[in-house]
């Protein structure tokens, strides 16, 4: 019993790294069905942006955890604007080998700045050390820390998705591009702005993961970014709530594989997962199959 | 006053409309009829600038609109109740409406505006915290004229409103068009109902094949044979 809640603790954190990711990915392919793939190296470079905030400046989290969320929306509007805005008319296929190298672009990019080896984030101290034993689940801060984040950011995502004019206007954009011309909403605008949102949630959940599993490296993005995507599809692609579910089920099933001694298998759990879905529903738990009226 | 001038039109290498050129006044109903792929459609989303022309001109009251973005358009006047309703199918009813009055800033006069659809629509109030997506057919059209209402346009583009609808409903849809132009608003009317949009606008023009080839007052092509023939069935 114990051992299953200790479980669920986990998953629940490393849960929220891939829903935040996951949101990244839905947001922009609900609008522009692009999958992103440079979306899982934003992540990264946010991760080693709060390494540098808190490693070479000595910031506290907070501070770190915010200069890298605005460092990638700023990444992620020049990616944006300079990869693939460019192609708007292009063919899907373009855009989407454009995505890739531009994910290669940023990864060994920063490899040649950072150098290929790990490094390890400084030890949190203080308050941001402790950990809270009861019986013999544990329950450290940065697991609460992740969790508390987690559920601000995507309560803020809800509320300027739901209530805000831009985010009206990005759902417009994702239901009906042409429609949303009409009613005098700027289409391209909107696109940047998705992508500023997804990066922005992107660095928080580097950094978060950071102080969370200490080690970071320009490839780090890869595997969790490949994980999220199959979150944002286990959910339904393009839907938002989808993702967010998606990421903690996949969160989830990863842990309990590997705490049930099949670490070895966890990634193929996660890929079978995504195969599965594809057969079985491809526009995923919260999708629904696009129907017209006459 | 929109005056199109002979607009061009290509998709890819075929050519959609080959110079066509019509003028709408304030205050008219002007329907364009012909036949299914004529380019009635394409004709609106040029004016509208979802689609770039290849050459030609618009002017709307004088001024050159035919690069500026859709967006500009619509502060300019012109809304479009695109073909097929394009409804955001997610969103309710009221959050489609909000979105027809997206570009203005004017909140108590959006209210008032909103007041006015729910009055001509009154189904739409009914249903206002419903996903338009679960909207009937009819209901859906009527929230397509109605989103494009909340704009407070001064020209008004319908693509085939009366689509799909029962006879009794294409009626009322008619009625209500002919009454949103009473009230102020010009209309251009894009129509497979030939005898129907005939009855209710002032001048029509007639589209083949991406070119202009009969043109006259809706009573005036009422009557004449060639239309009798091929739009009203004998
Ligand atoms: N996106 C597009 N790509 C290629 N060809 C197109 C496109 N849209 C329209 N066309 C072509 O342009 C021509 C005119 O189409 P349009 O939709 O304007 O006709 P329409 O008069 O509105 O017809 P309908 O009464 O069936 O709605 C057609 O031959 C159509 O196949
Ligand atoms: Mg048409």
């Amino acid at each position: 019993m114990e051992q299953l809640l200790q479980q669920v603790i986990n998953g629940i954190s490393l849960g929220s790294i891939y829903a935040l990711i996951a949101l990244g990915y839905t947001m922009v392919y609900g609008i522009i069905k692009l999958i992103n793939f440079a979306h899982c190296d934003v992540y990264m470079i946010g991760a080693y942006i709060g390494y540098f905030c808190m490693n070479n400046f000595h910031l506290g989290f907070v501070p770190s955890l915010l200069i890298s969320m605005v460092v990638c929306t700023l990444l992620g509007i020049a990616i944006e604007k300079i990869a693939y805005k460019p192609l708007r008319n292009a063919t899907r296929i373009a855009v989407l080998i454009t995505a890739i190298g531009v994910s290669l672009f940023l990864e060994y990019g920063t490899m040649f700045f950072v150098k290929a080896t790990s490094r390890s984030y400084p030890e949190m101290t203080g308050m941001m050390a402790q950990r809270f034993n009861f019986g013999n689940v544990v329950i450290s801060m940065q697991q609460i820390l992740i969790l508390a984040i987690t559920v601000v950011l995507m309560i803020l995502l809800q509320l300027i998705v739901k209530k805000t004019r831009i985010g009206k206007a990005m759902r417009a954009v994702s239901m009906d591009r042409d429609a949303a011309e009409l009613m005098g909403i700027n289409v391209d605008t909107t696109i940047t702005f998705t992508f500023a949102l997804g990066s922005a949630l992107a660095g928080a959940a580097g950094v978060l993961v950071g102080v969370y599993y200490n080690s970071i490296n320009p490839l780090m993005g890869v595997l969790p970014g490949l994980k999220a995507f199959v979150a944002a599809v286990f959910g339904g692609i393009g839907i938002i709530p989808g993702a967010m579910i998606g990421g903690y089920f996949i969160g989830a099933v990863e842990v309990f594989v590997s705490g049930y001694g099949g670490s070895l298998y966890r990634d193929a759990v996660v890929f079978g997962i995504l195969i599965l879905i594809l057969i079985v529903k491809p526009t995923g738990l919260l999708g629904k199959n696009t129907r017209e009226k006459v | 006053m929109l005056e199109i001038k002979n607009i061009d039109v290509h998709y890819g290498v075929i050519h959609v409309l080959k110079g066509i050129s019509f003028t709408v006044n304030d205050g008219e109903i002007v329907t364009l009829i012909g036949a299914n792929g004529a380019g009635k459609t394409t004709t609106l989303r040029t004016i509208s600038g979802l689609k770039k022309p290849t050459s030609g001109t618009i002017l709307l009251d004088g001024e050159d609109i035919t690069q500026v973005s859709p967006r500009e358009r619509v502060k300019r006047g012109i809304s479009h109740a695109p073909e097929g309703r394009r409804i955001f199918p997610d969103m309710t009813v009221l959050e489609n409406l909000e979105l027809g009055a997206y570009l203005r800033k004017d909140k108590e006069e959006i209210a008032k505006d909103l007041k006015k659809v729910y009055e001509r629509f009154p189904i739409l109030y009914d249903r206002k915290k419903q996903l338009a997506g679960t909207l009937s057919g009819g209901e859906q059209q009527m929230l397509a004229i109605g989103r494009a209402l909340m704009s407070r346009p001064r020209i008004l583009f319908l693509d085939e409103p009366s689509m799909g609808l029962a006879p009794f409903l294409v009626q009322e849809i008619f009625n209500i068009i002919k009454d949103i132009n009473t009230t102020g608003t010009t209309i251009l009317l894009v129509e497979q109902n030939a005898s129907m949009a005939l009855q209710i606008a002032h001048r029509a023009y007639v589209l083949e094949t991406g070119s202009i080839v009969l043109s006259g007052t809706g009573a005036e092509l009422m009557q004449s044979d060639e239309i009798k023939k091929a739009y009203l069935g004998g």
